[in-house]
């Protein structure tokens, strides 16, 4: 039987009064602006878009208000408003090979064409706590030097020259790019929908997996092929016109793993790849996926699933943190009714155990005093 | 390719590089390009503005078959002018203004009389876009690795 209790209408409302007057701290301070939140916590920005699966940066940074910098809440904020919205179409394929170029490396090519482009880069840097930014001190301009403009070749490129790396991933002929937002998942699943989920997965269970495919479980032997951040061009098919319009450019970030060999008696010995492909800029992100792309694809190489990034239910299942955290939290919320029956059932057994093993109860009170 | 096909190309391509810029036009660019428009035209909404969604898509590996990567907010307008043209404004994110003034600008661009307006706009965003690339590719190629070897003292 269900008893419907009602209460804490009042509680919850000065609750949520509470999380605002929180949110907004000492008056004093000047209330930071979404524009500053764009501009100054950008990387926070891009985590939330990316595992939102929604890019709008100035919605991402309102919900990193909104969430007082909590970033699965945040996320969470701005997948609940996704769902308000209708959907128009779908993009024509972004070309990454036509990148304007913000940052590309490779570990594998010292002298590859278009060079190694550092970037706005966190690496080399000592990791050493800037006290200059304790306070608002001028920060010079970059220094500009000659570019050149044309398109970057991809590293995939190269060596797929000399036919020493595996093809971009293609799909079986008139396959329609699965869309998890759409469909529920039904394992086993194509690629193409595991690239989706990854790419919107959480970072942190992501990174945690690819570590774990270096240290040992599933092991696929990684280079980092290229890194490369920058914007493409988002186009759209307008069905009025019959051709494709540009919507602006969206910032990305790309990663190209390149793996251990693989041969069979239909393929040569060739490299392998993982793909990793991240809104905003995160090279972590899109490191990890890369690896755990890579892991996922051990049936398709006939390697044997021992570990749990190669095992795409688990990983899967579990990659994305709204679902997580969903789940997980929802603990928290009102389960008198369960558990006053558990407390009940236990209550039973105990006092059954009691009488069988014979012990005297106010015995066992002391001792548990 | 014949003639007839290559101007239907040239039109085609020329209000799709007009679409694009005007999709990245600032507002305010987009708002002084109707102040300069005098009288102004009839303008009716045939849809919108409104804002949804569009499915990003990338490409497995970088170049192979297409995956559906995340969303973008997207907003889009359509108007028709008094005299019948029909714009179309498309453009990321929540601005719906913005939209609907590509969409009059996109139809105006069809108009002989408005031509000159709406390309000095769109040219006017073109060098904008160009010389921001420009500074950015600067900024990058700034921080290109210039590899050198040492030479080694034994020979």
């Amino acid at each position: 039987m269900y008893v419907a209790v009602k209460g804490g209408e009042a509680a919850i409302a000065n609750a949520h009064q509470l999380l605002a007057d929180r949110r907004r701290g000492d008056r004093s301070l000047p209330a930071i602006s979404i524009d500053q939140i764009v501009a100054q916590l950008g990387l926070a920005v891009d985590r939330v878009m990316a595992e939102a699966s929604l890019y709008d940066r100035e919605l991402a940074a309102l919900a990193v208000r909104q969430a007082r910098g909590d970033m699965i809440e945040a996320i969470f904020i701005l997948r609940a408003y996704r769902t308000t919205l209708p959907r128009f179409g779908m993009s024509v394929p972004v070309d990454t090979a036509a990148m304007k170029i913000e940052r590309r490396i490779s570990a594998t090519y010292k002298d590859l064409p278009g060079g190694q482009l550092l970037g706005p880069t966190f690496d080399y840097t000592h990791r050493l706590l800037d006290p200059s930014l304790l306070s608002d001190e001028p920060v010079a301009e970059p220094t500009r030097r000659a570019a050149d403009e044309s398109a970057m070749m991809r590293v995939s490129d190269i060596l797929a020259g000399e036919g020493l790396i595996e093809g971009d991933g293609q799909m079986p002929e008139d396959h329609v790019p699965g869309d998890l937002t759409r469909e529920p998942l039904e394992f086993p699943l194509n690629r193409d929908l595991r690239l989706q989920a990854l790419a919107r997965g959480d970072e942190g269970f992501l990174l945690a997996l690819a570590y774990s495919t270096q240290r040992g479980y599933a092991r696929t032997h990684p280079f980092v092929g290229e890194v490369r951040i920058g914007e493409v061009d988002v186009e759209l098919d307008i069905p009025e016109l019959g051709f494709a319009v540009s919507l602006g450019p969206i910032q990305v970030t790309e990663c190209q793993m390149v793996n251990q060999f693989q041969g069979s008696t239909k393929n040569p010995p060739q490299f392998t790849r993982g793909y990793g492909l991240v809104f905003g800029q995160s090279e972590r992100k899109a490191m990890a996926m890369s690896l755990v792309d890579r892991a996922l694809r051990a049936g398709e190489f006939g390697e044997d699933i021992v570990a749990p990034a190669q095992d795409e239910e688990f990983v899967i299942s579990h990659s994305d943190n709204v679902q997580a955290t969903g789940f997980v939290e929802h603990l928290k919320l009102p389960h008198y009714v369960d558990f006053q029956a558990e407390l009940d059932l236990v209550r039973r057994m105990r006092a059954e155990y009691d009488a069988k093993s014979g012990i005297d109860k106010d015995g066992a009170r002391e001792a548990a005093e | 390719m014949d003639a007839i096909k290559q101007n239907t190309g040239m039109a085609m391509n020329g209000r799709k590089r007009a679409m694009g810029l005007l999709a990245r036009a600032s507002t305010a660019e987009l708002q002084a390009g109707w102040q300069s428009i005098e009288p102004k035209p009839e303008v009716h909404p045939v849809r919108g503005p409104e804002t949804g969604l569009v499915m990003v898509r990338g490409r497995i590996g970088g170049g192979g078959d297409a995956f559906n990567l995340g969303e973008a907010t997207v907003s889009r307008a359509t108007v028709r002018l008094g005299s019948g043209e029909i714009g179309h404004g498309q453009l990321l994110g929540n601005d719906r203004e913005k939209a609907h003034l590509a969409a009059v600008f996109d139809a105006l661009h069809q108009r002989p009389e408005h031509r000159s307006v709406v390309d000095q706009l769109i040219g006017a965003v073109e060098r904008r876009i160009h010389a921001e690339d420009r500074k950015h590719a600067e900024q990058t190629a700034a921080t290109r690795v210039d590899f050198f070897t040492m030479v080694r003292g034994d020979n």
